[in-house]
């Protein structure tokens, strides 16, 4: 029982640190740039600075956070449904869905620009999205349905190959999209606004919330299937729901921010070796981990080389790796966490 | 014997007499026995000098991106500079393969047999020196003239542009990211000529990719971008404030003219042209 009250204890250290830190990155966010930092007072006198804090900065990096948020929670998500400590939330091929997505129209844009109402509504974060949403259909479809988590896992990979294959066969036909599709697949916070922040908040909300709501269905099925059905869940429809908030998840970070690697992979193992928790304060502390995480990158992209850009996927793999490689060695992490 | 002796000395010394030597970009000189008959260009802008320098008849097979001329279109398409198919262009035979460096590809030609010229055009004294080497490797002796007529041409583009439209405060963009094209890419030496300030400093690398603060700080008075990411321009977040957006100075770029102005080539002066046609149109609006 202390035991179980320290853990607690030190999940809720965990999490005021992790808040405490999403502070610090919005406050340093939306001073620094390569603009320079702002003061107040003076940001108020020119309008274009207003504008450069208000429309480019705090979106940005609320963006980044709640983009970071939603990677973090799917990886914990995605770790915990397939019982696999190396699942990523790209597992479902999504990525490579929402990537052939953007390139297909990239190309269309180029060939028949302005003139198709349609796709220029739907635009490039539509294209990825719907991109994301289908790969995932088509892996539910081949492995028909969700029960089969190991057949669920390899469809997932066929079609992320498969469609992976597609998209490099539209680059190499069309190489004047690459440079664009290179800014994708690295990931990019550049062109958050407002209604980007507003839709992943919302729904950086519902997932979280039914994540945590089914915490328990998925502490259940850690111990096996079998377990989880002799302890009373019901879990085809609990399944194909967090699959559903998966795909959302992912299928929403995607389309805002392209593709921002080993945040989701990485938050959770993040969170595990420093406290020991049920899923569903792991769930929540992953989101707050992968927002913290994607948070400092961004600010350090737009910051090294300033006023140039480096990929946010970069850092975010160099900042989660290191530190994940620094905690690993500095701790017995098969004490700590066991899963790595 | 001596006749024999004379006779080879002969045909050595018209080997010798007739030997084109070119030295290509990386540094390695090649040597012909008379001027390149038969070219494989990988390089749409390498192709249309080698047009622009009237052989095009000596081409006999292009990358699939080689869309100018259009006189190119019949010839065989040989994949591109980085999956070139290298079975295709043993079969043409050709005399030499001008491309830009791509290591296995050009490796794997040269262990075939194949003559590569390694050419890499990039900004406007390169466009000079590569007119030049295919001059030489095609034995015509216009090199120097097409250099000219393109320079006279970008002059003849700065000149119509009036001093109250000169020094105004440019950003093009290459691509969504946002990638700019700084003062030292060619599209940048070409809007200097044109007497324009480029906001991206040559120090950024010739296409950096900046941060979009750093271009709303900047606040330029013309944007040149694509026409597929001109729809979405004015939705950026807070690009609305660049004087650019406000005023409607927005060059796009059609998707024809994309590849005059995205190729350092023999049709920079016409690129130089629209550029500077547009930011007369701007400057008449203002």
């Amino acid at each position: 029982m202390s035991s179980d009250t320290q853990a607690q204890h030190s999940a809720i250290k965990l999490f005021f640190l992790l808040l405490a830190l999403c502070l610090g990155v919005l406050f340093w966010g939306v001073s620094v740039g390569s603009a320079g930092f702002f003061k107040f007072g003076f940001v108020q006198s020119d309008p274009i600075l207003a504008s450069i804090v208000l429309d480019i900065r705090l979106p940005r990096t609320l963006g980044a956070l709640c983009c970071g948020g939603l990677l973090g929670l799917s990886g914990a998500l995605a770790q915990g449904l397939f019982r696999n400590p190396l699942a990523d939330p790209y597992l479902l091929g999504s990525a490579s869905g929402a990537t052939l997505g953007v390139a297909l129209a990239l190309v269309a844009f180029r060939i028949s620009p302005g003139s198709s109402d349609w796709l220029t509504r739907l635009g490039l974060t539509g294209a990825a999205f719907i991109g994301a949403t289908a790969a995932v259909l088509l892996t539910l479809a081949l492995a028909r349905g969700f029960q089969h988590t190991l057949r669920l896992l390899l469809c997932g990979i066929v079609v992320g190959v498969l469609l992976g294959a597609l998209c490099s066969l539209t680059l190499l036909l069309e190489p004047e999209v690459l440079q664009s599709m290179q800014i994708f697949m690295l990931g990019s916070t550049s062109y958050i606004g407002w209604n980007s922040v507003g839709l992943m908040f919302m729904g950086w909300l519902i997932c979280v919330s039914i994540s945590i709501a089914l915490g328990l269905f998925l502490d259940g099925l850690s111990l096996g299937e079998s377990t989880a059905i002799s302890l009373g869940f019901n879990i085809s429809p609990m399944r194909a729901l967090l699959i559903v908030v998966l795909a959302l998840a992912v299928g929403l970070s995607v389309a805002q921010t392209g593709l921002i690697g080993f945040v989701g992979l990485v938050s959770p193992h993040l969170v595990r070796s420093m406290v020991k928790v049920t899923h569903a304060h792991l769930l929540f502390l992953s989101s707050w981990m992968g927002a913290a995480l994607l948070g400092v990158a961004d600010i350090l992209a737009r910051c090294l080389i300033a006023p140039r850009e480096l990929p946010v996927g970069v850092l975010t793999a160099v900042l989660g790796g290191g530190y994940l490689l620094w905690l690993m060695q500095k701790r017995q992490f098969s004490r700590a966490g066991g899963e790595l | 014997m001596k006749k024999l002796i004379l006779c080879c000395l002969g045909l050595w010394s018209s080997g010798l007499l007739f030997a084109i030597e070119v030295r290509d970009d990386r540094g390695v000189v090649l040597e012909f026995p008379a001027p390149a008959a038969h070219v494989i260009s990988l390089l749409p802008s390498l192709s249309e000098m080698v047009c622009a320098l009237n052989a095009c008849d000596r081409l006999v097979g292009v990358d699939r991106n080689s869309n100018f001329p259009v006189s190119l279109a019949p010839l065989a398409t040989l994949g591109s500079g980085l999956d070139p198919n290298i079975e295709a262009i043993l079969l043409l035979k050709p005399d030499a393969v001008v491309m830009s460096h791509a290591p296995r590809a050009v490796e794997r030609l040269q262990s075939l047999g194949v003559k590569v010229l390694v050419l890499e055009p990039k900004n406007q004294a390169d466009v000079q020196r590569v007119i030049q080497t295919l001059a030489t490797l095609l034995g015509v002796e216009d090199g120097g003239k097409l250099w000219r007529t393109i320079d006279s041409e970008i002059n003849q583009a700065a000149n119509s542009i009036p001093a109250k439209l000169k020094g105004l405060k440019v950003y093009f963009e290459v691509s969504r990211g946002p990638y700019a094209a700084s003062e030292s890419s060619f599209i940048g030496e070409l809007l200097a000529r044109l007497g324009e300030s480029n906001i991206i400093p040559s120090s950024l690398g010739a296409f950096p990719l900046v941060n979009p603060e750093f271009i709303v700080k900047a606040n330029p008075q013309i944007i040149f971008i694509s026409s597929q990411e001109a729809i979405a321009l004015p939705n950026r977040p807070g690009w609305g404030s660049i004087n650019a957006i406000k005023n409607q100075r927005i060059c796009v770029i059609s998707k024809n003219e994309e590849d005059i102005v995205a190729r350092p080539g023999p049709r920079m002066g016409q690129s130089a042209g629209i550029l500077a046609r547009c930011i007369l149109a701007k400057g008449v609006m203002r």
